[in-house]
C-alpha cells in the first residue's frame, strides 16, 4: 500500500513540484546571454521590476485577462443553451448529441485552430462567400485581429463549457420546474430562480475550465492573432525562445501562476467536493 | 409552448453543431483540392494525399509521436490508477491534501508554465547528473506528468460510483488485498482504465507546447512539424493529415459508443 501511494507521489514531486521551485529560483536570477543556460543565479528582482514597469508587459496582462474573460462569457452564452437542449432531449438521443460535442475535442487542437486560418484569411473562404453573396463587397480581414483570437478560443474550448453544464443540468430534478410553473411562475422567472441556481456548479466549473487555459493561451494568439495583440502566453514564449531571456520568462510564469492561483484552487476544491459527494 | 421549446432546442443545437463542424468539414473538403492555394477551389485531386505519404520528415515525426504516445499513455495509466485508487480508497495519510492537489494541478496549470518548469528540470539534471539527453525520454516524462491527472480523475470517479461492500466481502472471505484488487476492483474499473488510456494517448499525440519546451534539438514530434509548417501559412498536406486524424478519432469514438451501448443494452435485457 505504501508503494502505491509513494510511486505517483514521488513522480509528481519530482516532475511537477520541484520544477515549479526551479522556475521560482530562476525568476530571481539574472540574464547572462553568453552562458549556457543563459542565466546567472542570484537574488535579483530585476525581472519582476521590468514586468511591472514596462507598459508592454502590462498591456499584455490586461489584454490576456480581457480576451479570456469575454471569450469565456461568449462560450457560456453559446454553451448553456446547447447543454440545456441536450439535457432535455429524450434519454436515448442524449449519448449521440453529447458525443457530437466531444468529438472535436478528440481531434487535434492544433488542427482545429488551423481550420480557422483558411476560413478567416484575406482571401479565405468566409470573405469569398461574403463577396460572392454580395453581402459585403469589401470585407476586412479577420485573421490577425482580436476577433480571430476570440473566435478561436470560443471554438476550441466550447466542449469544455458544454460538458460540465450538461452534467449539472442532467442531474436537475425537472419536477421542481413544473412545481414552479404550477405555482404560477412564468418560464423566465422560473428559469432564473430554479434552473440557473441549481446549475451553478456546472457554470462555475465550465467557466474555470475555459478561463484558466485561455489566459495563458499561446497557439491561438500566435496563429490567429496578429502582431498587434499581445497575450501573456505568447510573451513568455517569445522571451524564452526568441530572446533567450530565461529569468524574465520564469518571472512571467510565476506572475501567471499567482494570477491564476485563485481560480485554480477554486476549481480543485469544487472538483474534489463533487467527487467526494458521489 | 412545447412546440416552441422543441423548435428552440432544434435551432440551438443546429447552430451549435454547425459552428463546431463547418470548419472541420471545410478542412476535409480542401484536402482534395487541386490548387496549391488552400482557399481557392481548383478541382478534385488526390495529389496532396500522395505528397503526404512521400513526406519523410512528416512520417518520421508521426512515428516518433506514436511511440511517445504509446509509452506515455501506458505509464500514465499505471500511475494514474495508483493515484486515483489512493484518492478514492485511502481517506487518511500524511500529506494527503498536498497529494490531492498535486494530482489535479497539472490539469489546470497553464501549459507554458508547465513547459518552462519541465525544461528547467531537465537542464538542471543535465548539469548535475549529465543526463538524460533531451528527446524521447524527456518528452515522455512530461506527457506522463500532465496526462496522469486525467487518468486519476476518471479512475477516482469510477471507484466512487461503486460501493466498497464488494471489496469488503472478498476480504471477509479471506482474499488478500492484492487478490481483492485484481479479481474485484480491477474488473470494475476496467472501462475507466480504457478511456483513461485513450485520453492520455490522445493528449500525448496532440501536445505541442510542453513538447516544444522539452524536446531538445534532435527530436521533432508530429505537432511540432505541423506547427512549423502552419506558421508559414496554410498547406494542403496539413489538410490531408487533419482529415486522417479526424477520421481515426471519429471511428474510435463511434466504435466505443456503440460498444458501451451494446453492453448497457445487454445488461438491461437481463
Amino acid at each position: 500500500m505504501r508503494l502505491v501511494i509513494a510511486l505517483p507521489y514521488l513522480w509528481l514531486v519530482v516532475f511537477f513540484l520541484l520544477p515549479l521551485g526551479l522556475v521560482l529560483g530562476l525568476s530571481l536570477a539574472t540574464n547572462a546571454p553568453d552562458l549556457a543556460p543563459p542565466v546567472e543565479l542570484g537574488l535579483s528582482f530585476a525581472s519582476f521590476k521590468l514586468l511591472f514597469t514596462d507598459d508592454l508587459y502590462l498591456a499584455a496582462w490586461l489584454s490576456s485577462l480581457r480576451i479570456a474573460a469575454t471569450s469565456t462569457l461568449v462560450c457560456l452564452l453559446l454553451g448553456y443553451p446547447m447543454a440545456y437542449a441536450i439535457a432535455r432531449a429524450t434519454p436515448p438521443r442524449r449519448p449521440l448529441l453529447l458525443m457530437l460535442v466531444i468529438l472535436p475535442f478528440w481531434t487535434s487542437f492544433l488542427i482545429r485552430v488551423y481550420a480557422w486560418m483558411g476560413l478567416l484569411a484575406e482571401n479565405g473562404i468566409l470573405n469569398q462567400f461574403l463577396r460572392w453573396s454580395g453581402l459585403m463587397s469589401d470585407p476586412g480581414t479577420i485573421l490577425g485581429t482580436e476577433w480571430a483570437i476570440h473566435l478561436g478560443i470560443v471554438y476550441a474550448y466550447l466542449p469544455f463549457m458544454v460538458l460540465p453544464l450538461y452534467t449539472a443540468l442532467e442531474k436537475l430534478d425537472w419536477s421542481l420546474l413544473e412545481a414552479a410553473s404550477d405555482l404560477g411562475a412564468r418560464p423566465l422567472p422560473a428559469f432564473l430562480t430554479v434552473t440557473l441556481p441549481l446549475s451553478l456548479p456546472g457554470i462555475v466549473a465550465g467557466c474555470l475550465l475555459v478561463f484558466i487555459p485561455a489566459v495563458g493561451e499561446f497557439v491561438i494568439p500566435d496563429l490567429l492573432g496578429g502582431t498587434r495583440t499581445l497575450m501573456i502566453g505568447k510573451v513568455l514564449w517569445d522571451e524564452f525562445f526568441t530572446n533567450s531571456d530565461w529569468p524574465l520568462a520564469s518571472a512571467v510564469a510565476i506572475c501567471l501562476l499567482i494570477l491564476l492561483v485563485g481560480p485554480i484552487l477554486l476549481f480543485q476544491r469544487q472538483q474534489q467536493r463533487s467527487l467526494e459527494r458521489t | 409552448m412545447t412546440i416552441g421549446r422543441a423548435r428552440f432546442a432544434f435551432t440551438v443545437l443546429a447552430f451549435g453543431y454547425a459552428f463546431l463542424y463547418l470548419p472541420i468539414a471545410l478542412v476535409i473538403v480542401y484536402s482534395f483540392n487541386e490548387s496549391r492555394l488552400v482557399t481557392v477551389w481548383g478541382g478534385f485531386s488526390t495529389k496532396w494525399w500522395i505528397a503526404l505519404f512521400h513526406n519523410d520528415a512528416m512520417l518520421d515525426a508521426a512515428w516518433l509521436s506514436l511511440r511517445i504516445a504509446l509509452v506515455s499513455a501506458t505509464l500514465a495509466t499505471a500511475l494514474g490508477l495508483a493515484a486515483g485508487y489512493v484518492l478514492a480508497r485511502v481517506p487518511r495519510f500524511i500529506g494527503r491534501t498536498l497529494f490531492a492537489s498535486l494530482v489535479i494541478a497539472p490539469m489546470v496549470m497553464p501549459e507554458v508554465v508547465m513547459g518552462i518548469s519541465m525544461l528547467l528540470l531537465f537542464v538542471g539534471s543535465d548539469q548535475l547528473l549529465g543526463g538524460p539527453e533531451r528527446g524521447f525520454l524527456s518528452i515522455t516524462a512530461a506527457h506522463v506528468t500532465f496526462s496522469l491527472a486525467f487518468v486519476a480523475i476518471v479512475v477516482q470517479a469510477r471507484l466512487a460510483d461503486f460501493d466498497r461492500t464488494l471489496e469488503e466481502a472478498a476480504m471477509d472471505l479471506g482474499a488478500t488485498p492484492w487478490t481483492t484488487f485484481v479479481t474485484v476492483t480491477l474488473p470494475m474499473i476496467a472501462p475507466a482504465l480504457v478511456s483513461g488510456w485513450l485520453l492520455a494517448f490522445t493528449l500525448s499525440l496532440d501536445d505541442l507546447i510542453l513538447t516544444q519546451f522539452v524536446a531538445g534539438a534532435q527530436s521533432q514530434t508530429l505537432p511540432m512539424r505541423v506547427y512549423s509548417s502552419v506558421r508559414l501559412g496554410v498547406d494542403p498536406q496539413i489538410n490531408v493529415l487533419a482529415t486522417i486524424v479526424i477520421a481515426v478519432a471519429a471511428s474510435t469514438l463511434i466504435a466505443s459508443t456503440v460498444l458501451t451501448r451494446r453492453i448497457v443494452d445487454k445488461r438491461g435485457a437481463r
